[in-house]
């Protein structure tokens, strides 16, 4: 994982997908482009789903270490 | 009319006949509403059976009457339930370019592949454990690998499809006992490299097991390339869901990994359903005689299907291969939607689709071929056509699709 330190982290332990994919949408515009979110999600379907948001909203996820994942916002 | 099965009765020495009917339609109007009768108007998960063809539900009749012998006595009944048996093997032979005595009428898919990657295992046990798969077979077919050996997993691209190149060096190492692959995939429809995978398993020596069932009556299965042992099962092409194939090449080293006994020499243990297996076959034969022209058909409606979900609803991930595959699949996944929300709003809206994601089927994870593939895992809809499936049916689910997703949305703040 990257070493820079996260702009904002949502705390999605619990929630079932696809509620923290949801959250980070709607949190992503929070930060300045080229920052880092960090999202806690325990859900099963966390792995797959965060990668397939970052590739389809043109994100890139920066770590993937199940329950944390961080990505960077590029647009 | 009717039509005499062929056979070796001898002239006038049978009173009994079993007799296969040729004049039900294939696609009566009606019939779809009829299949799905107190279910949702518009069945559209072909993807985990077709509803039961007349032909086979006829041919069932048919055979339950004359043909419920014990096809190991000598006996008159048991002579007649022996040559209907002889028969399906005979048809399914046909349709998979193989040798009638090669064919072995089994049960469900799970089973099935249990027996087909045992008993390999068993025959090759001195050779290795290893038993290479890739990462979106059927959840059967893994379940089999895993009990049977040292499971690998070979994994796919993003629409599904094989990596030849991992294959072949994962079946070319030492301390392979065999390797099974799927013609094409069950929840996306892609087509897998099987010839070219087969040859890599030929040239390293290694035994495959073909997993036939989503491809059986919808592609020429008839040369598949250099499997060892082929399955097939009915439920997927409109026959009973308690009939399955196992097609073992003479010359496998197959071993039985049940105790053997005198039905069908050992190869699969119990007594045949003989009129559920003339069902099978019935089915089959109904389905290849008009493949070409069903398949025409799916085909074109799956693409309207995709340039409609792609067109009307925003934000959704389109999983397979658009040109390279099964005629009837589509998947696709609509993000800031839950599958079991979706799945049961388009169940009241009518239409019956199955879905990948998690909580909508029975499991609490997503779809191992959706994560294999990197796809989206919610919101996901699985459509499968069944052969009759109609283009102003396609369009109604058109229709009502993003409305659908667009109030789930909104439920869930996602807008």
């Amino acid at each position: 994982m990257s070493a820079a330190a996260p702009a904002l982290t949502l705390d999605c332990t619990g929630l079932r997908c696809p509620r923290p994919i949801i959250e980070i949408a709607r949190h992503i515009g929070d930060v300045e482009v080229g920052a880092l979110v960090e999202l806690l999600a325990d859900d099963p379907a966390a792995e797959p789903d965060v990668a397939a948001w970052c590739r389809m909203r043109g994100h890139e996820l920066v770590g993937s270490a199940p329950p944390r994942f961080l990505v960077r916002r590029c647009r | 009319m009717t039509q005499v099965v062929e056979g070796p009765p001898a002239a006038g020495s049978c009173c009994l006949t079993l007799t296969q009917e040729t004049d039900t339609p294939r696609a009566r109007p009606g019939y779809l509403s009829r299949v799905a009768e107190g279910l949702s108007s518009v069945f559209l998960d072909c993807s985990s059976g077709e509803p039961t063809l007349p032909e086979a539900r006829a041919a069932w009749q048919t055979a339950s009457t004359s043909g419920w012998g014990d096809p190991r006595r000598l006996h008159r009944p048991g002579r007649l339930a022996s040559q209907a048996l002889d028969a399906v093997r005979e048809r399914v032979a046909t349709h998979v370019g193989a040798r009638p005595d090669e064919v072995v009428l089994t049960g469900p898919l799970a089973p099935t592949a249990q027996a087909a990657v045992a008993g390999l295992a068993l025959g090759r046990r001195r050779t290795g454990s290893a038993v290479v798969t890739s990462s979106v077979e059927h959840s059967a077919v893994l379940a089999a690998a895993a009990a049977a050996g040292d499971a690998v997993q070979v994994p796919v691209d993003r629409l599904g499809r094989l990596d030849l190149d991992a294959w072949t060096e994962a079946v070319g190492r030492p301390g392979v006992a065999l390797a099974c692959l799927q013609v094409a995939n069950h929840e996306v429809g892609t087509l897998q490299p099987y010839a070219a995978a087969a040859d890599a398993c030929r040239v390293a020596g290694v035994p495959l097991v073909l997993d036939a069932t989503t491809a059986l009556g919808r592609l020429d299965a008839t040369d598949l390339g250099a499997w060892s042992v082929l399955l097939g099962w009915a439920g997927a092409f409109g026959g009973p869901a308690s009939v399955g194939f196992m097609v073992v090449r003479r010359g496998t080293r197959w071993r039985a990994p049940y105790p053997a006994d005198d039905h069908q020499q050992g190869r699969w243990p119990g007594a045949v359903d003989v009129p559920a297996a003339w069902a099978a076959a019935a089915a089959l034969d109904a389905v290849i005689a008009d493949r070409d022209v069903v398949a025409e058909r799916q085909r074109r409606l799956v693409d309207r299907l995709r340039d409609g979900v792609a067109g009307r609803v925003p934000d959704v991930d389109l999983a397979g291969d658009p040109v390279d595959r099964v005629p009837h699949l589509l998947t696709f996944s609509a993000l800031y939607v839950d599958g079991e929300a979706l799945t049961l709003e388009l169940d009241r809206a009518g239409f019956a689709v199955a879905s990948g994601s998690a909580c909508s089927a029975a499991s609490e994870h997503p779809s191992h071929v959706l994560a294999a593939m990197g796809a989206l895992t919610h919101g996901n809809v699985r459509v499968g056509l069944t052969r009759t499936t109609t283009e102003a049916e396609v369009d109604a689910f058109l229709d009502v699709l993003p409305g659908v997703v667009s109030e789930i949305r909104a439920r869930l703040g996602a807008t």
